[in-house]
């Protein structure tokens, strides 16, 4: 619990000042503006671009961890960004292995850190 | 017939068999066509015919207009998991838009596995912290997300997508701190390297990165030179503050969905690794099943897509459908193929090509 208290804490520090979307662009020129949707991301809602992926929305708004392995609960985020590694999967509307790096996002959609293989005794097993 | 992989390769494979008449399914995993094309964002070189001066992201879209006008059925977001005797393609259809799934059989006369390749893994310790990832992840989230990955990286590797994506990075606006090279040489083209020196970024070969630090994410780097035995040099050991750290360790042919369906494999060290052998034709040991692209060797985009062709085209022919013009066609592809094989790094291709073809004419019988 005391590792998700403090990612809460630093993504409502970071929030959507983070930065990290590439608006200006020498050859792709500048951001279009797109439709924006609202997704929540344990339990805090966050804008995300239509059609973008669910990784890209959170590294957008600062998040970088998107699960925590069983065993040692180490910290998992992108890492293939082509949907083979299973780094990046998460809980996605109580579904859990979702792979965020090639699922798009959908207005509405809640999203959650997934402990271990996303199941309910583990998500509460205390870590 | 069925392509899988939308790929240069597959697009290529597609748009020539359907031009010589077969009806073509073309099927990719992702939502979008055109495989690692849509990411690359700066201008092709080398001859006419092979688009130079265009970018990859324009190439990719020329070929799927191309393909779909043609008449090829193209299925994305479509994932072949098996691949039985016929050949008979298992595929789960509509994983990422939906997030479930329907099944599909499809029975193909002939099939061109394009499947690709993916990035090869260095590790090191803290190299699972979230902030270590792919280069072409990277490139993914900059030139298709618009997202950056981090604000200060280390990019690990010096060859052509190493330097590439270093200075896409750059562009996207991120800082890069440097590029380490375990080799004493840097790895990719002189045009590429000088760039990124131009640009600033420190090459530094005989340097390898020893461990990310962090506690949730990467919030740093050591590195350290190695000298001529290899040895770390103690007094080069330095720390690096980066948020990110890319890995450009090469690619290895994706060859799972070959192997799944029996194709004969073999090792080429220069060709990035395990990869289905094939005849002079791209037809592999199973009958009916052929390849191209980085699955069959990694190569460069210019590259898949002329064995994409020649593999549609073999197809084809091998069905009744080559025309009047096949053996002379098949001809000229197979020039231009050398032709993208000169120089110091493609003559080594090219051997590495002719050693798996000769292997490829004594097992792999005609399609």
């Amino acid at each position: 619990m005391i590792q998700a208290l403090a990612s809460t804490a630093e993504r409502d520090k970071e929030g959507d000042e983070s930065g990290m979307r590439v608006t200006e662009h020498p050859i792709l020129g500048g951001l279009t503006p797109g439709r924006v949707v609202q997704i929540v991301v344990d339990g805090k809602k966050i804008e995300a671009r239509e059609g973008e992926t669910i990784a890209a929305a959170l590294l957008a708004a600062g998040i970088r961890v998107n699960r925590y392995t069983s065993k040692r609960h180490e910290p998992r985020g992108l890492f293939c960004g082509i949907g083979q590694c299973t780094d990046c999967v998460m809980v996605v509307n109580g579904v859990p292995n979702v792979r965020t790096c090639v699922t798009p996002v959908a207005s509405g959609m809640v999203i959650e850190t997934q402990h271990g293989s996303g199941g309910r005794a583990e998500s509460d097993e205390e870590v | 017939m069925a392509v899988v992989g939308a790929g240069p390769a597959g697009l290529a494979a597609a748009i020539e068999a359907q031009k010589r008449g077969l009806n073509v399914l073309l099927v990719d995993m992702n939502l979008k066509a055109g495989g690692q094309l849509i990411k690359q964002i700066h201008k092709f070189f080398g001859s006419h015919e092979h688009r130079a001066g265009t970018r990859g992201i324009d190439i990719a879209r020329d070929l799927y207009e191309e393909a779909v006008s043609s008449g090829v059925e193209v299925w994305l977001d479509a994932a072949v998991y098996a691949i039985y005797p016929g050949p008979v393609l298992e595929i789960a259809r509509g994983i990422l838009a939906t997030r479930t799934a329907s099944k599909e059989m499809v029975h193909a006369s002939r099939v061109v596995l394009a499947t690709g390749a993916s990035e090869n893994a260095v590790s090191f310790p803290g190299w699972t912290l979230p902030g270590v990832m792919g280069a072409g992840a990277a490139q993914t989230m900059i030139n298709v997300e618009r997202v950056l990955p981090g604000k200060r990286v280390l990019m690990v590797g010096s060859g052509n997508v190493g330097l590439i994506v270093t200075y896409q990075l750059l562009q996207a606006g991120a800082e890069v701190v440097a590029i380490v090279e375990v080799a004493p040489k840097i790895g990719g083209y002189g045009v590429h390297s000088a760039k990124v020196r131009r640009a600033g970024v420190p090459i530094l070969t005989s340097y390898t990165v020893l461990r990310a630090f962090g506690d949730r994410q990467v919030e740093g780097a050591e590195i350290v030179a190695y000298d001529e035995h290899h040895n770390p040099i103690e007094e080069t050991r330095q720390f690096l503050d980066v948020d990110t750290i890319c890995i450009a360790a090469g690619l290895k042919p994706y060859a799972k969905l070959a192997a799944l369906a029996g194709c004969e494999l073999i090792y080429s060290p220069v060709l990035g690794g395990w990869m289905p052998v094939h005849d002079e034709n791209m037809h592999t040991s199973v009958p009916g099943i052929y390849v191209a692209g980085d699955l069959a060797g990694v190569e460069e985009a210019s590259t898949a897509l002329e064995e994409g062709r020649l593999a549609g085209l073999s197809a084809a022919e091998s069905l009744g459908k080559g025309g009047p013009d096949a053996a002379d066609e098949k001809e000229s592809i197979r020039e231009r193929l050398s032709m993208l094989r000169i120089g110091p790094f493609g003559k080594a291709r090219a051997d590495a090509k002719s050693e798996v073809i000769k292997v490829g004419e004594k097992i792999c019988r005609a399609g």
